[in-house]
């Protein structure tokens, strides 16, 4: 029988880490480039309704956002479990809309007023009536551009 | 130099990628994917207080469609019952009236630029709700509306050039479809079903 000769000077390769990280940062990039900051704490439970017929939003920077839903469960207890309006991050009636709009449009350069877009994330279960009031109040305040949020369904999916 | 055999320390690259993971997580966390997507929609502007009626800015009885939805979310197309499944095919027939029915929307003439003269729908989809509507219906209504003119649209690019479909289109293109087959959905004010008899027509 042979001997099996123990080779003692033999170490296991250790293996490169180096190019892990290139994975991570790519990934990272990745990321990074398609990310866009939450803006705002969503303090209304909001269920977009959906539409085939959805288009993209153009520009975000010239878009406000309006929320309108029921309270998230953590703030029923205070403020009940009606729909309620949303502006910024705190919960707002129709008669804040105007000096919202005001001051969204004060942050924009004066050429880019005219494209402003008030994106309207309402929930599905939301009456109408809080809706026609918010519309009635942006045309009062000639915010013109609106845009029903809606998740964008498929086509064929669709009816 | 008599030091030839040191060489270059090596680098260790192991806590590279403890940072960038720890990068990583935090745009995971914070990143939201969701695109804005949805319905555009042009808000009619408010008309002035003492604002006469007109006969220009009257439309024609004939070439409004109107689509109501009640607060039981029922809807009603040109006075009767309608399944939301058949709108679509309603809005169409009526914006392109291919038998000329003196009921649906007429046609005039109208000078496109860069296509000559084209008859001209002037069809108005008119779309009125009450305050205990709910949205999603109304979504699903104006996704059926805008639908319609959409599909319109895309027949009418594939009859006119050469079969190609109206995302394909140039800039130019797309206008002259899109004057040929203005938009116009007008959300009319709102009313409750008590003040029906008061209502105002814009």
């Amino acid at each position: 029988m042979a001997k099996i000769k123990k080779d003692t000077k033999r170490k296991v390769a250790g293996y490169s880490s180096a190019s892990m990280s290139d994975i991570v940062f790519m990934l990272l990039f990745f990321f990074m480039v398609t990310t866009s900051m939450r803006q705002h704490e969503v303090m209304v439970t909001v269920r977009l309704p959906e539409a085939s017929e959805a288009t993209k939003l153009e520009r975000k920077d010239l878009t406000s956002y309006i929320y309108i839903g029921t309270p998230v469960r953590a703030q029923q207890a205070q403020y009940g479990t009606d729909a309620r309006i949303q502006l910024n991050d705190s919960y707002k009636t129709v008669d804040d809309i105007r000096d919202f709009i005001a001051s969204q449009r004060e942050q924009m350069n004066e050429y880019d007023r005219q494209f402003m877009t008030v994106s309207l994330k309402i929930d599905s279960d939301v009456r109408m009536g809080i809706v026609t009031d918010v519309k009635q109040e942006l045309r009062r305040t000639s915010a013109l551009k609106i845009m029903y949020s809606a998740r964008k369904l498929d086509k064929s999916g669709g009816m | 130099m008599a030091k030839s055999k040191k060489e270059m320390p090596e680098l260790n690259g192991a806590g590279m990628s403890d940072i960038s993971f720890l990068l990583l997580s935090f745009f995971l966390m914070t990143s939201n994917m969701d695109q804005t997507s949805g319905l555009q929609r042009r808000l009619p502007a408010m008309p002035p207080e003492n604002q006469e009626k007109t006969p220009e800015n009257e439309v024609k009885r004939r070439n409004v469609f109107q689509v109501r939805i009640n607060q039981w979310d029922a809807v009603f197309a040109g006075g009767s019952p309608m399944d939301l499944s058949m709108l679509r095919e309603e809005v169409k027939s009526f914006i392109l009236n291919p038998t000329n029915d003196p009921n649906k929307s007429e046609k005039i003439e109208q000078d496109i630029k860069g296509l000559g003269k084209f008859p001209v729908s002037e069809a108005v989809i008119s779309l009125q709700n009450d305050r205990g509507t709910g949205y999603e219906v109304y979504i699903k209504v104006q996704n059926e509306i805008v639908a319609a003119y959409n599909e319109i649209r895309e027949d009418f690019s594939r009859a006119q050039f050469n079969g190609r479909s109206f995302e394909s289109l140039t800039e130019e293109e797309q206008d002259i479809v899109r004057d040929v087959f203005p938009q116009r959905i007008s959300e009319a004010e709102p009313k409750d079903i008590s003040a029906a008899n008061t209502r105002r027509r814009r």
